[in-house]
């Protein structure tokens, strides 16, 4: 019998895990793994983190050694571009001009940064995104070459204020402009948009909010960032960090379901048969909160990856995990489970006598949707049970720092 | 350098070398089953779980408070749980053995 291939576009988190997990379900045919970005993948949250501060070199950062592919027979194309897929025939067209045939095709291509429109931003000198391991290595070369280290950070959502942070960790002077009232304002809750405010600006970090940038003007290597109200901003070094688009061309092309991302169902699977979407650039249902969405995080693509494994092995997975998150910035630790969109009620619990920790928990009623634990691993724990279970808790117990954070203290006796 | 033991579910038993970095980082290079390491080593995901050898725990040491936390989301956390990405590589844990917990 003739070897099934299994084609994966796409080798950032969702990609490379499913390549691994089809080995681990069993699964005996070939896998040939595609990415434009020519770096062995390597892990992404970190590079607005831990790695645009530190010196490692981004091996350290692999998510996979280079043997591994080899030790699971897992073929890695790495800086060439999948140009076409031909549905008809099943196969992939390179843009080498080579052809792949697929008995499944998994499409895992993630998302692009958006670079808005703006007047000069084209010419504008050390402007960058930050979503590669090309874009970090750019911004420490532009922040080496420049004596004044003036950075202004568009868009304040965790990709913006992580960089910021680490920016400031680098030595720069650093400006954030927001074109909402609020931080985070798409993400989270006005009292984390507070906390994180406040936390920038002790580590002297300026941030403007309902700023509208509508040109940069570039002289002599500086840019000056225009808003619409009159103000300017001068800027040696630029980072845009004002969300990403889905990269959603190949499906689009041939016919495949697009909503807010490739519509897939619970186990990943599109429109169009044998051909499945995970990570960044699926739209698909979640069951907890009963409702399609779209995630941009490693626990989704990694999860994904694993129930997409199981359904080209032959199982019939359902995809149900519910989503978390982290960021760190300075010496906060934020973590998050949940979703909290559509809550109606919010208890803030601080710990009592230890600096800064504290937790905020949303509910729908007397549902708990989800918990943002600051400094706090223990209410980002007893959070995720409870969500799990669907458990009912004692707000008036949650909401008093007296009671100590344990499952137990906080059920409804 | 420390030479470690990681013992996989399937009693396969591998031992390596390393001089630098975190356990978990070992466990990934080395391709070790059921480290999984999803978050990058910051102590946030809970994939990469391991059970220390009893007599190897004052070794390695008990984990710290945020870990020992993340630890709770374990079903099969136990008295010597430690999360591998918060384990540092040192001559310290030369010769540990490490049972992995995941599959």
């Amino acid at each position: 019998m003739k070897e099934k291939i299994c084609v994966i576009i796409g080798a950032s988190h969702a990609g490379v895990n499913l390549a691994f997990s089809l080995r681990k379900e069993g699964w005996e045919g070939n896998i040939q793994l595609f990415d434009s970005d020519p770096v062995l993948p390597y892990h992404r949250p970190p590079l607005s983190k831990a790695y645009l501060t530190s010196d490692d070199p981004i091996e350290s950062n692999a998510l996979k050694a280079i043997e591994s592919y080899k030790k699971e027979n897992i073929d890695l194309h790495l800086g060439i571009k999948v140009t076409s897929i031909n549905r008809d025939k099943k196969s992939i067209t390179l843009s080498n001009d080579d052809e792949f045939l697929y008995d499944k095709l998994v499409i895992a291509t993630g998302a692009s940064p958006i670079i808005p429109p703006i007047p000069g931003i084209d010419t504008a000198k050390n402007l960058f995104a930050l979503r590669t391991a090309e874009d970090v290595l750019n911004i420490k070369k532009a922040i080496l070459n420049t004596s004044s280290k003036r950075a202004v950070v568009i868009g304040a959502g965790y990709i913006g204020l992580e960089t910021a942070a680490s920016l400031k960790k680098l030595g720069a002077s650093v400006i954030i402009l927001e074109r909402e009232e609020r931080i985070l304002q798409r993400v989270t809750s006005p009292v984390m948009s507070d906390f994180f405010q406040d936390i920038h600006a002790k580590n002297d970090v300026d941030i403007f909010t309902s700023k509208n940038v509508i040109e940069i003007e570039t002289n002599d290597k500086i840019n000056t960032i225009k808003c619409s109200d009159g103000t300017s901003y001068t800027a040696d070094l630029i980072i845009v960090g004002v969300g990403v688009r889905v990269n959603k061309q190949l499906a689009e092309s041939i016919g495949i379901e697009i909503k807010n991302g490739i519509t897939v169902s619970e186990t990943t699977a599109t429109n169009i048969e044998d051909i499945y979407a995970i990570g960044d650039c699926s739209f698909h249902f979640n069951p907890r909160y009963n409702r399609f969405i779209r995630l941009e995080s490693v626990q989704n693509a990694v999860d994904q990856a694993k129930v997409c494994a199981a359904a080209i092995s032959g199982k019939s997975p359902i995809y149900d995990s519910i989503p978390w998150f982290w960021s760190d910035q300075y010496d906060i630790k934020l973590q998050m489970v949940g979703l909290s969109e559509g809550y109606d009620d919010i208890i803030v619990r601080h710990e009592e006598g230890e600096g800064i920790k504290f937790s905020v928990w949303y509910f729908k009623g007397n549902e708990l949707l989800a918990v943002d634990a600051v400094n706090n691993a223990k209410a980002y724990v007893i959070g995720t049970k409870f969500i799990k279970k669907s458990t009912i808790i004692d707000k008036t117990k949650l909401k008093d720092p007296k009671e100590a954070l344990k499952p137990v203290n906080l059920l409804i006796k | 350098m420390a030479k470690i033991t990681f013992i996989t579910t399937n009693n396969e038993e591998i031992t390596l070398e390393a001089t630098t970095g975190s356990v978990m980082e070992l466990a990934v290079q080395n391709n070790i089953k059921g480290i999984d390491g999803d978050c990058g080593g910051v102590c946030s995901c809970a994939t990469c779980h391991v059970h220390v050898k009893e007599e190897d725990f004052e070794k390695v040491g008990a984990p710290s408070e945020i870990e020992a936390d993340m630890l709770e989301l374990e079903d099969e956390v136990s008295d010597y749980s430690r999360l591998c990405c918060q384990i540092k590589v040192s001559d310290a844990i030369d010769g540990v053995t490490l049972k992995v917990v995941e599959e």
